[in-house]
Parts: C-alpha cells; structure tokens; sequence
C-alpha cells in the first residue's frame, strides 16, 4: 500500500466552523481516512507539526502574533498550503475591526465595555499581541489554492481533497461555488 | 469655512439655479457653477439644489462625491490643482509640489488653518506640451517653475485675485508643430454646412440662392442634400478619432433609422487619456470647424440639438467657446433658421467635472443628464437610445472637424490620404522627452520612427503610445505605422528618453487609474486598487516573482470581465512592462520568497503601547 498522505489544519482567527464543515462529508471521513493521515490538528489535538506535511488546510485569519508564527510554522512544513473559508482569504468577520483603531477596539472591550470591571487593557505577557489590522493569509505568506465558502460546504471539501489527492486540478464546479 | 469674498450660500445659488431651470437633469451644471462660486458644495447647498430640484440629498451628494473637481469641504480661497501626468512628473511637477508646498506652509491635500489656500494632485490636465502645469481656481497655469511658484506664493500671500494675476502664467500655447490636409487652412464657417445642403444639387442650383434651394417646401431637395453627405462620409470611410475607430457613417446612418422623436449629436471633448490635448487645440483655434461637423451631423441625421461635453480642465475656454457659438448664430450658422432653409440647430455645452471614465460614451451621457459618470450597459447603443433615451451620436471633437471637411471637399478627397483601412489624416499630441512637443497632423500610416525623427525625440528609449490605456512601443518597434491596421491610438505619444527609469511608468499609470475607476464593477474597483498595491510593493524592494505572476493573473481578469473599456484597459501598461522592461522590474526584485507588503512588527507596535509591553513575544 501506498504511503498516506500527510495533512494538517489548524483554525486562527476563525470560528471553526470550516472544521465543522470538514466533519460533515460524515462516513466519507472513513474514506478519506484510508488515503490520508492527519498529522497536527484540532481533530487529534497535536501542536506542532514533525518533519514536512503534504498538505496543510488553515482556516481564519490572522489576528495577533501567535497566529502569524502558526502559519509560518505551517508554511516551513507544509507541501501545499490552502487557505481556506472567508476568515482565511479575506479577513472575514473579524475583519470588521480594521475599520477602527486598535485602541477604540480595545477601549470598547476592555474600559468602556458594558459590565467591565476594574477597566484595563489586558498586559499578560502569555497573551499575543493584537495585530493592528487583521490580515488575510496570502498577505503574509505564499498560499497555494483558496477554498472559499463561509464555511466551504462539505461538498466542497470533499471535492477539493479528493481531486487534490488525485493529482488533479482542484478547481470547484460552478455550483460548490454558488451560495444563494 | 465661509470666507469674506463668498457670497452667503442661497445668494450664490438662486441665480444659478434660475439659469439652470430648476431642471434635475441639469444637476451637474448647477454644481459645477456653484464649486465655482463657493469653491466647495457645502451641505446646506446640497439641501437647498435637492429642494429645488425635487432630488434626493442622497442623489445630490452622491453626484458632489464622484466627481474629482466638486468638494463638499471648502478648498480655500486659492485652490491649486497640480497636473500629475507621467509628463509632469518628468519636468519634475513632484520636486515642485514640495517646494510650493513648504513655500505656503500647507501639507499637500490639506486646506491651510487660515483657508487660504489648498493645494492637491489631479489627473493630467491636457498641457503636456507645456508642463509642468497646475489649475489654479480652475484655470491653467503652464510651465511651471520655481520663479513662476515664488510668484504665485506673493500673489497668494498679498490675496490677489487670480483675475489679477500676470497674464503670461495663463498662456495657453496651441504648438501646433505640423499641419496637413485638413489643417492646413483656415477654415471659413459655413462653408461645409453649405455644401452638405447643396450636394447632390444639379448644375443649375449652382447658379440660384440657397435660400430657394432649400426651401423646405421642396421636401425632396432638403433630403437630396443630407442623403448625399452621408454617402460622401461613406465615401470617405472616416473612423472615429477617440481610438475605437467606429466608421462615423454607420453611427450617423443608424442614428438617422432609429425611430424616435428627438435625436441628439454629442460631441465627445473629454479628453481625459493622460498625454492627450489635440481637442483643446481644436477647440480654441478650429471651434468653427468642430461646431461646424456637428452641425452637419444634425443635418444629416434629423437633429436639433447638439451637446459639447467637455472636460472641467478647459473651463478656461468657456468665454471663447460661448463667443464662437453666439457669433455662428449671429451669422445664421446655428438657431431656428439656419441658412434662411429653416434647419433648426444649437450647440450647448455640458462640463464634466473631473472623471476620466466620462470619456466613456455612456458615462457621458449619464453625466450629461446630471448623474454620476457610471457607464451604462452595453445594450442599446447610445446611438439608438443616448441621451434621455434618445438616438444619440457621439462622436470625438476630431471626428467632428473632419467631418465637416468631408461635407465640404467629398469624401474621394478624405480617401486619398491614410491608408486602406485608415483614411485621412490624425492628429497626434507628442509630449515627453522631445525637442519640439505639441501637436502633428500626419496622414494614417506614419511611422513613429518619423514622428520621432520630426519632433526631436529619436533617442528615445520607449514611447507610450495612446495613453496609459494604449501600448509601450519599445526601439524595435519605432517602424511601426500608426494607424488602425497596426497601432491603433486616440494620438496620444508620450516620449520616454534613454534615461527614464521605465518603472515610473508603471507607478503613475497604476495609481491614475486606481483613481480613476468609477466603482461600477468588482474586476476594475477591486482590480485597479490591488494593481497598485502590488506595484508599491515591488516599487520598496518587497516584491517577489510571485507577485509578478499575480499581477499576470489579476490582469487577465480584468480583461476579461470588466464592465467597460477602462478596467479592460487598465492592465495593459503592466503587461507591456513585464514583458518588454522586465529588467526594471528584476532589478527591483530582492528575494525570490513571498514577502509581506508590510512590516508585521511595526503592525504589533500600536498594541506594544497600549499594553506597556516589549518583550520578546512583543516582536515578529
């Protein structure tokens, strides 16, 4: 038998809910699982990648340091890197701050928020710091393909991986792409 | 800022809304007019023209905002505009900018704390020949330079009204360097009218007065004389001269079947293609033949009603251009009863006010009837259904003049120059790194070696040729013949010497249009601005072979699936560059690793300060 692919995934600025979508090509998991392995994931909680990756799927965006050394990480060890959801190939929600300032985002959380009690902006030094804007991944590293959908469809997924596997163009038909 | 010399808000506006009919689709008009007077549209005017108007603010606004010459913050009581063409930049308008700048105590883009003055960028102003030029409270000052800027700075700083200022700073110089056919004489107004309503006439009519001829009771003879010229514009096989090279007599055929009531003859002054300035030539030293092309047009085409639509930049012209058009009606050349035949035809003239993509024939017309400048959908034609619906013929201010030749000396004439497939003469507006810019007339089919050689410009490294939207001609290329069958061109040429760093090029051209883009459509709004994003980005030395490849990619998108010709050809600079000054860009090219555009520590440091942190985790 061939050897498995290796993939990994993780989920930066996101919501996880592209992992949720990647969960939902349901027993088809079972099939996938027969040509490939995972290697770091949310899906078997490993936190770093070992050696090189065939494929990496990163969904989310990049909010604040921690994210951007991820995706480096990634980047070093994967083969393919996808960028994957709207969060990952256009900043998605989270992107809403950029239209302010860090400091009005951070003073609307943190000191004038509803309920806030003894008011200061968070100075941990186990916390990341905050990029002042948020940033799609291609702006940051190389990127590969682009699997968009908030989140992908399922459908999607599976048609992105298993043409990818193949050795074929990945590219989605027309209506894995259609979202109304 | 209201300041002594302005005229309260509603005194400045009621008159010009009384000229203006209260019409809403005179609303650009009234706006234009009330920029002028109040050197911004301030709120409270949006609410007054939308009440008279019956608009929405929405809409009022909407259309202040499109614009690049209306403002709703006031722009000082010296507003000073700096033409900011690859031209300009050449005869070093950036340095200047600086200088005047710092002389005034002003940042570029900011109005002075005292609302003096404010100085700014725009799009090229159509003095190449004569650069480095600037508007000033929307006239043309030329030739700029550090005396003329220390000059200005006195004049500004003793509050001296333009109106005063020395004459010599507005010199507007035609440098028209080359003449031919069409040129060549002075043109004697009316002389094509009368000829395109005697054609097709027999001997005799030779003899007897126009007036009888043409008596409109005759029906027959009316018609002889409009079906004949139209044959003659066949003969001739004009193309329109604004770059697409239309044959003029199809449109003027079409517009002519097309059932409806009302037509309308536009004629296309925008003149917006950065390096482009023959029409302002025509327009001040041949207006009678312009005028008098469009007037054979209505003549041919069953119209009464003519629209000059011209760029804000000549506000300049607008005195002679009413001069002209009050005179022709004097002499019975346009008016109710033109001839003494009973035709019936009159020329307004429409401002822009600052928007390249108006040059655009139905964002034209959308201006015209007082809206933003967004191009319409393909179908139906402006000649079927133009202006307020009606059929419509645009055509360019040198079409027109031609035209009006064509009625007069025959189509077989016209023929005889040009080529095959190109007859006629162009006219081409040489700027640059030359000796001797400004304009030639040359038959179709001239070389640019020969227009390189007559100019003063052989050394040349590159030219661009048709614009920014047209095509970088490289040495090897200097036999190529200007004319549709090979490089077809509006007449733009703008000369880059041995010495000119070509990667310019690129820079200035990206941003104008990125500028320029109206919004209409995704592929050119998003196209043009991350164009731009990518060329700053190898222009600071963080470019990588990977953008190059996207800027490839985002190219062919944009050719393929903008809405109009100006995000079809926004990419067409950046492909040429690529492929023939390649060397620019590998020099610029520092890592073969996909880089970020920006410096991800400096994107950690506002919240560094705001969470007193430095340590190591506080850096990338």
């Amino acid at each position: 038998m061939a050897s498995k692919l290796k993939v990994a995934t993780c989920s930066l600025a996101g919501c996880f809910g592209c992992h949720m979508s990647l969960l939902d090509i349901d027993e088809r998991l079972l099939d996938l699982l027969e040509v490939v392995e995972f290697d770091r994931s949310p899906i078997n909680d490993l936190k770093r990648i070992e050696g090189m990756v065939d494929l990496g799927l990163i969904e989310g965006g990049l909010c604040n340091a921690e994210n951007v050394h991820v995706l480096r990480h990634f980047r070093e060890h994967c083969r393919i890197l996808v960028s994957v959801g709207e969060c990952a190939v256009t900043g998605g929600v989270p992107s809403m701050r950029n239209h302010y300032t860090l400091r009005e985002c951070l003073d609307e959380a943190y000191i004038r928020g509803v309920g806030v009690e003894n008011a200061q902006i968070p100075s941990d030094p186990e916390l990341p710091l905050l990029l002042d804007k948020l940033r799609p991944l291609h702006e940051v590293v190389r990127i590969d393909y682009y699997l968009p959908g908030c989140p992908p469809s399922a459908e999607a997924f599976w048609h992105f991986l298993t043409e990818l596997i193949a050795g074929r163009d990945p590219s989605l038909p027309l209506q894995l792409l259609r979202y109304d | 800022m209201p300041h002594a010399t302005v005229a309260p808000v509603q005194d400045a506006i009621l008159p010009i809304l009384q000229r203006y009919d209260r019409d809403p689709q005179n609303l650009l008009q009234i706006l234009v007019e009330v920029q002028h007077a109040l050197h911004c549209v301030p709120p409270e005017a949006v609410d007054l023209v939308a009440d008279h108007l019956g608009a929405t603010r929405a809409h009022v606004r909407g259309v202040v905002g499109f614009y690049a010459f209306l403002s709703d913050q006031y722009l000082g009581d010296f507003v000073i505009h700096l033409s900011d063409n690859i031209t300009d930049r050449m005869l070093g308008n950036r340095e200047l900018a600086e200088y005047l700048c710092s002389r005034l105590g002003v940042k570029l883009g900011k109005v002075r704390a005292d609302g003096r003055v404010s100085v700014n960028f725009t799009s090229c102003t159509g003095m190449c020949d004569q650069g480095p030029a600037a508007l000033v409270n929307g006239l043309p000052v030329t030739r700029l330079s550090r005396e003329r800027i220390d000059r200005m700075v006195e004049l500004i700083t003793a509050r001296t009204p333009v109106s005063a200022w020395p004459t010599e700073f507005f010199e507007v110089e035609d440098n028209f360097r080359r003449s031919d056919v069409l040129f060549r004489r002075p043109f004697e107004p009316g002389s094509a009218i009368q000829a395109a309503m005697l054609r097709g006439g027999d001997e005799t009519l030779k003899d007897i007065q126009l007036e009888e001829a043409l008596d409109p009771a005759s029906g027959k003879l009316w018609k002889r004389g409009a079906d004949e010229t139209l044959k003659e514009l066949y003969r001739s096989d004009l193309r329109g001269r604004g770059g697409a090279g239309f044959k003029a007599a199809i449109k003027w055929e079409t517009c002519r079947d097309t059932a409806g009531g009302e037509r309308y003859v536009v004629c296309n002054a925008d003149e917006g293609e950065p390096g482009t300035f023959k029409d302002r030539v025509l327009l001040t030293s041949y207006a009678d033949m312009v005028f008098e092309g469009m007037t054979v047009c209505g003549y041919v085409v069953g119209s009464g009603q003519g629209i000059l639509y011209i760029r804000q930049e000549y506000w300049y012209l607008k005195p002679h251009l009413e001069a002209v058009l009050a005179r022709r009606r004097e002499a019975g050349l346009l008016g109710s009863n033109i001839l003494g035949t009973g035709y019936a035809f009159d020329i307004d003239l429409h401002w822009g006010a600052g928007a390249y993509i108006c040059g655009m024939e139905s964002a034209m017309i959308e201006s015209i009837e007082g809206r933003r400048g967004k191009p319409r959908k393909r179908w139906p034609l402006p000649v079927v259904a133009g202006v307020r619906k009606c059929p419509t013929v645009v055509n360019n201010v040198e079409t027109f003049a031609a035209a009006g030749m064509i009625a007069l000396k025959g189509g077989a004439w016209f023929a005889a120059h040009g080529t095959m497939h190109s007859t006629g003469t162009k006219l081409f507006c040489v700027s640059g790194d030359c000796e001797r810019p400004g304009i030639y007339e040359y038959p179709f089919g001239v070389s640019v070696r020969e227009i390189l050689r007559d100019c003063g410009g052989s050394s040349a490294q590159a030219v661009q040729v048709s614009g920014p939207s047209g095509t970088t001609i490289t040495r090897s290329e200097f036999d190529r013949v200007l004319a549709f069958e090979d490089l077809a061109t509006v007449g733009t040429m703008m000369v880059l010497g041995p010495k000119r760093d070509m990667f310019e090029l690129v820079e200035n051209f990206s941003h104008f249009f990125q500028h320029e883009s109206c919004g209409l459509c995704t592929p050119c709004r998003v196209g043009t601005s991350l164009l731009v994003n990518l060329v700053d980005k190898v222009a600071c030395g963080k470019g990588s072979p990977m953008d190059l490849e996207e800027i490839q990619k985002l190219s062919h998108i944009m050719k393929t699936t903008a809405h109009c010709g100006l995000g079809q050809t926004a990419p067409n600079h950046l492909l040429d560059s690529l492929l023939k000054f390649r060397t620019v860009w590998d020099a610029r090219m520092m890592t073969t690793e996909f880089e970020p555009a920006f410096d991800l520590d400096e994107a950690l440091e506002e919240a560094r300060q705001l969470s007193g942190r430095d340590d190591a985790e506080a850096h990338l």
